[in-house]
């Protein structure tokens, strides 16, 4: 799960980690209110959407005057931002933060993400600050400082005042970076994180160091022990139709193809997006319908698939193994009752009871277009969207 | 010969009672692995599957002397189940827990790290040797004995992979699904190992997916090690956009990195043969066994 910057800073504000003061605002008249309540000449106008990149796409602005906070408010609040992380749609703005302009003397890059391989979280540091982390890993990987965790200690105060050395921070600094650091990690372990950035890290013209942007992701699977975290999730920055999905179970992500696919298992439903762009399609989606594909699942997987206008045929692959595909079948045949699909659907049930699957579609008095191995189905499925099936 | 699950396994349960537990409890008897008993706190001294249920695991080995142990705990206790069962001394532990926190799993395998047990799992199928047991959620009756390892993130392509194998003609020696997670207990390398080294394995399958660099660390392996028997591997997620988790919790392309284009570059430079068809992995895996 994903939060906004504002979001992320009351939590690390919450755990005394520095932040800038800033409100949150919906409309341009709380805007104008929160930057009264500051009580300062300069602030910053930020766009808050899920999505790196803001700056450069226009959703962040300094401004210096009462005038200034209405005319860029004005101006973000309802704009759609195209960043590198939104696509090409971009996003609506549909929250800004108003937040104290503070006086920087360096930017840096703090960081926390799960290393995989060494099976251990890892702290980052980097004197590149303000860029982003890929970049600097890719072009300057020398300049990124890292600190494994040991599960059972927790960062250490050592590997903190580590980082802060290495970062050139001086005196008082180190003490406050050391601070920063742990309380981060605090943070981090505490509500299951799976990334968390500071960038920039700042050192302030008056030798304070702040946390001036703030991203968190949350573990899905940790969410169930952190329910209070729930209330930060916006709805408006999911596509409708994968939160539709989510509410019915099922994994559902849009893509921009043509040909919709229903599986079940996610190394499945990915390897049958590849083969039908293998044969010349273009997959319009990723569904899993887990384990268990009956008439309910197979109506609601139908239901999201033909949510999509571009979709021009469907393919379902499911592979029965505990799960008969004669019932499959059955599930199969049972949905196309409850919801009207007009389009071409290619079936391919392999596994358990797979036969009388075969002849239980062959006898419905629906069109299905029946394949016997996967290869098959995709050519089939591709092949109805451009007629030559039909 | 098979690995990790064979003739000697004891199996037990842990989660017996549960759903879940006793549904697959029962398949994995039909199927004639010998399970042992049961574990679920509190139930101890009942039976569940015709086997008794005990507390814990170490009440479960000093009665049963079980050396396997498959979880069907619910998440937010599965990682102090898998820790249980390390410490009370299995050789194995199997677990099929789908949703378990990354940062428990760090712990649990900080923790087990310097015991003598092999994890399998989370979030996987488990492990089958056709004909002699079957210690996880796959469809037994797929499988057929023979000469061919079978390594994967995935379940249902696994099942997908064993169904190609066997229409052309190829058994399998052992099919380990080792899970969609990002952080898991045994890896593609741990798997390739132990099939280099197991006389009646003649070759291997390995379908990796995006998200992670397991299957680069695998590339490695087998240029470093001159593994001489002949690999076929395909990457799931090659049309996958970047940013979204696909399903697994570790099938993401984060940063860039994780992707199937670098998956595949490097398996290939280590010599193996990469499908790009998911529908092609088990005559591929005739051609390359019959060309040896």
């Amino acid at each position: 799960m994903k939060i906004h910057e504002y979001q992320a800073k009351e939590l690390l504000r919450k755990n005394n980690v520095s932040v800038p003061d800033g409100i949150i605002a919906f409309s341009l008249a709380e805007a104008l209110a929160a930057y009264d309540k500051l009580n300062v000449k300069t602030a910053v106008v930020k766009a808050q959407i899920h999505a790196g990149g803001r700056g450069k796409g226009g959703g962040v602005k300094l401004v210096h005057s009462r005038d200034e906070v209405k005319n860029v408010a004005k101006q973000i609040l309802g704009m759609t931002l195209v960043t590198h992380q939104t696509g090409p749609e971009g996003k609506e703005v549909q929250r800004i933060l108003i937040e104290s302009g503070v006086d920087i003397s360096r930017e840096l890059y703090a960081g926390i993400v799960l290393d995989r391989a060494e099976r251990k979280f890892v702290f980052m540091v980097s004197s590149e600050g303000g860029v982003e982390i890929e970049k600097v890993a890719a072009e300057t990987p020398e300049k990124i400082i890292k600190e494994w965790i040991d599960p059972e200690k927790g960062l250490t105060a050592d590997q903190a005042r580590n980082l802060a050395i290495a970062l050139e921070m001086t005196g008082t600094q180190i003490d406050s970076a050391v601070d920063i650091f742990l309380a981060v990690w605090t943070v981090f372990i505490q509500y299951d994180c799976t990334l968390m950035e500071i960038n920039p890290l700042v050192v302030t013209a008056d030798n304070r160091v702040m946390a001036l942007d703030a991203k968190m992701n949350f573990d899905d699977n940790g969410l169930f022990r952190h329910k209070e975290l729930l209330d930060y999730k916006d709805e408006s920055e999911e596509d409708p139709a994968e939160l539709e999905a989510s509410k019915f179970q099922l994994n559902y992500i849009k893509l921009d193809g043509n040909v919709g696919c229903m599986v079940n298992g996610a190394g499945l439903a990915m390897g049958t997006m590849d083969i039908i762009k293998l044969y010349g399609g273009e997959p319009a989606n990723f569904l899993d319908v887990g384990g268990v594909a009956n008439a309910e699942t197979v109506a609601n997987g139908f239901k999201i698939i033909l949510s999509d206008p571009n979709v021009k045929s469907i393919l379902i692959n499911i592979f029965g193994g505990i799960v008969r595909c004669d019932r499959v079948a059955q599930g199969v045949i049972d949905a196309m009752d409850t919801v009207n699909v007009s389009i071409p659907v290619v079936v391919r049930l392999e596994g358990t009871n797979a036969k009388e699957a075969a002849e239980l579609l062959e006898k419905s008095s629906l069109e299905f277009l029946v394949a016997t191995s996967l290869a098959d189905a995709a050519e089939k499925a591709v092949a109805a969207v451009t007629g030559g099936a039909q | 010969m098979s690995v990790l699950v064979g003739n000697d396994t004891r199996l037990i349960i842990q989660g017996i009672t549960g759903t879940e537990g006793s549904f697959h409890g029962s398949q994995i008897q039909e199927y004639g692995t010998n399970l042992v008993g049961g574990v679920t706190p509190g139930k101890g001294g009942q039976e569940a599957l015709g086997v008794p249920v005990f507390n814990s695991v170490t009440d479960a080995k000093t009665a049963t002397d079980c050396n396997t142990s498959v979880i069907f705990v619910p998440p937010a206790f599965a990682a102090n189940a898998i820790i249980e069962a390390a410490e009370a001394g299995m050789d194995l532990i199997i677990c099929i827990t789908e949703g378990i926190p990354a940062a428990d799993m760090v712990k649990v395998n900080h923790t087990i790290k310097n015991l003598s047990t092999r994890l399998v799992g989370p979030n996987c199928p488990g492990v089958i040797s056709p004909g002699k047991a079957k210690v996880g959620i796959m469809p037994g009756f797929i499988h057929q004995e023979g000469s061919i390892g079978v390594v994967s993130r995935s379940g249902t392509l696994t099942y997908e992979a064993v169904h190609q194998l066997v229409a052309a003609g190829l058994g399998q020696s052992t099919s380990v699904g080792i899970g969609g997670d990002p952080i898991i207990g045994t890896t593609f390398i741990d798997m390739l190992s132990l099939f280099s080294e197991d006389d009646e394995t003649e070759g291997i399958v390995l379908i990796g997916e995006i998200g992670g660099t397991a299957e680069e660390e695998a590339a490695q392996w087998v240029i470093d090690n001159n593994l001489q028997k002949p690999v076929v591997a395909f990457i799931a997620g090659q049309t996958a956009p970047p940013g979204r988790r696909m399903g697994h919790a570790g099938a993401i392309i984060a940063g860039g990195k994780g992707t199937a284009s670098e998956k595949v570059a490097a398996l290939k430079a280590a010599g193996i043969t990469v499908v790009s068809s998911p529908a092609d992995i088990g005559k591929t895996m005739a051609e390359a066994i019959n060309t040896k």
